[in-house]
């Protein structure tokens, strides 16, 4: 199996629950973290390539859901319309990896693609839809 | 020293105006004192770029031949309010498709809405257009359907009855489940506070009293010129005030108007709050004379000099309690987060300071360069010794 790249969203009372630790022991995948980021109090959210048997990496991602972890695929990229954002900030809050601050001298919004882990928090909430998927 | 706007208007049209953005002012006002500064600058500009709800267009369309008398209308199966005359609508920003599944599924994406085909409008875009009649000897056509775009109707005439509010309510969350608002998605558990003011360079922060901006007040209005016709809905001018007269809570407002033709797209966009509704994000500026030395002082204003109530929209907002979790400067919550009960909550802005700040530099062009002159109010607005109480309305 090649590896594959996937994101993890944990909720919020998933993140103390040692669930990569099984998924590496039980179902013998091995892998490589890219991001990771768990808030305290919020969500968390991991990527992270996985390697292994294509049985093993299925099991694997079933055993995921079972958990309450929603998985997907990284393979889908988030871009900005310049000509549609209108530097309002709503979505920065979003943003759990910083890929969308605020440069505080100008009040822009800065997207920083290289930081995205397409986890789509910030498509809903921008009222002029200038965040958006690709495939 | 005091200067009339027909002598600032004279310098204008000399080329010889000093004009200034209300970001600049700060710091003439901090250096040179109001004094000075009353002397040295004749007008100070401002702006905002932010979600305005109450907002919308009057069209009127031409006759048919044979003519109808539209009863219901439709463009782009969203429904104008047609109780007019013959061929008149009002189109408002915030209204739905018929056929939109607004928040069945919550929540509501809200894609397309009145916001959305007001700036397809000013796009100059085709738009189509239904009617339905039940027909009169004078207008017997019962159906009409056409299409069409801004250029090709008779009249397109933005009319705003509450825009640019004097200051605004900065949202949070208490509750444990995610709120879609008009105020933006709230993460639960103080997940993020959202405001939507320009602060410093807000039109009405900067004429706390209204001395300068009344009906006829001539603005920058969606990139075009437009005017102040009335004051706005909701006008709460004896709202609470700080020792300088800048409202605490949400106060003033305007009722402004413009021709849509006129405008352009880049300050007339369309937008969707999830789980909330669609609405137009609209671009109003607003140029003050600097008559006086209090006006001076007024235009001097400064984030730091601004603040805001924090307000719960999981219980408190909704319901009316009237309850406000605090207070907090525009200053503090432009630094990306605050303080709320012992929690670090990160801010964001549903207005655009940087869209407002380019705002207040075009319009100083305008005037700088002579092309837009001061109006003269015609009509005061109500301020704070009117005695206006804000009123709620009981259901039985
Ligand atoms: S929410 Fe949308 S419009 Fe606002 S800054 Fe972010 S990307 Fe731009
Ligand atoms: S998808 Fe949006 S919220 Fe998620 S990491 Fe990328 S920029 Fe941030």
């Amino acid at each position: 199996m090649p590896n594959k790249k996937i994101v993890l969203h944990f909720s919020k009372n998933l993140v103390k629950e040692p669930i990569v630790y099984k998924l590496i022991k039980e179902y013998n995948l091995s892998f490589n973290i890219l991001k990771a980021k768990i808030l305290p109090d919020e969500e968390g959210i991991m990527v992270m390539e996985l390697s292994g048997d294509e049985k093993d990496y299925k099991k694997g991602i079933e055993y995921l859901k079972r958990s309450g972890v929603s998985t997907q695929p990284l393979s889908k990229d988030i871009g900005r319309d310049e000509d549609k954002c209108i530097h309002c900030g709503a979505c920065v809050v979003m943003c759990p990896t910083q890929a969308l601050s605020v440069d505080r001298k100008t009040m822009k919004v800065i997207f920083e693609s290289e930081k995205c882990i397409a986890c789509e928090l910030c498509i809903e909430p921008c009222p002029t839809k200038a965040m958006r998927l690709h495939f | 020293m005091s200067k009339t706007i027909k002598e600032i208007n004279e310098k204008i049209k000399k080329g010889a105006a000093v004009v200034v953005t209300a970001e600049e002012m700060i710091d003439i006002v901090k250096a040179s004192g109001r004094k000075k500064a009353a002397e040295r600058v004749d007008v100070v500009t401002t702006g905002t770029f932010a979600p305005m709800c109450s907002s919308g267009v009057f069209l009127n369309f031409g006759h048919t031949k044979p003519k109808i008398k539209m009863q219901k209308v439709w463009l782009n199966e969203i429904e104008a309010c047609a109780g007019l005359a013959a061929v008149d609508v009002y189109l408002g920003a915030t209204q739905m498709p018929w056929n939109d599944p607004l928040n069945e599924v919550h929540p509501g994406k809200f894609t397309y809405g009145g916001g959305h085909l007001i700036e397809d409008l000013v796009a100059g875009k085709s738009v189509r257009l239904k009617a339905v009649s039940y027909g009169t000897d004078c207008y017997p056509r019962k159906e009409a359907e056409a299409s069409i775009r801004l250029s090709d109707i008779n009249e397109a005439v933005m009319c705003n009855p509450r825009n640019v509010y004097q200051n605004y309510n900065c949202a949070v969350n208490l509750s444990g489940k995610t709120l879609y608002t008009y105020m933006g998605t709230l993460k639960p558990e103080l997940g993020n506070a959202n405001y939507c003011s320009a602060g410093q360079l807000s039109p009405l922060l900067n004429d706390p009293e209204y001395r300068t901006i009344g009906m006829g007040t001539r603005i920058f209005l969606g990139g075009a010129r437009g005017y102040v016709v009335w004051n706005g809905t909701q006008h709460s001018p004896c709202a609470p005030r700080n020792s300088k007269g800048v409202p605490e809570v949400p106060a003033g407002t305007l009722m402004v108007m413009g021709d849509l033709k006129e405008m352009t797209q880049y300050w007339v966009r369309g937008a969707s709050m999830a789980g909330y509704g669609a609405t137009l994000i609209l671009g109003i500026g607003i140029p003050i004379p600097v008559l006086d030395e209090s006006i001076a002082e007024n235009c001097g204003v400064s984030d730091a000099d601004i603040s805001c109530p924090i307000v719960d929209y999981s219980d408190d907002y909704p319901n009316a309690t009237g309850k406000v979790l605090g207070s907090v400067s525009y200053s503090e919550l432009k630094k990306g987060s605050i303080e709320i009960r012992g929690k670090t909550v990160p801010t964001a802005s549903l207005s655009s300071y940087s869209r407002a700040l380019e705002i207040a530099n075009l319009l100083k062009e305008w005037i700088t360069r002579g092309e837009f002159l001061i109006g003269e109010p015609q009509r005061p607005t109500p301020g704070t010794d009117s005695g206006i109480k804000f009123k709620s309305l009981k259901t039985k």
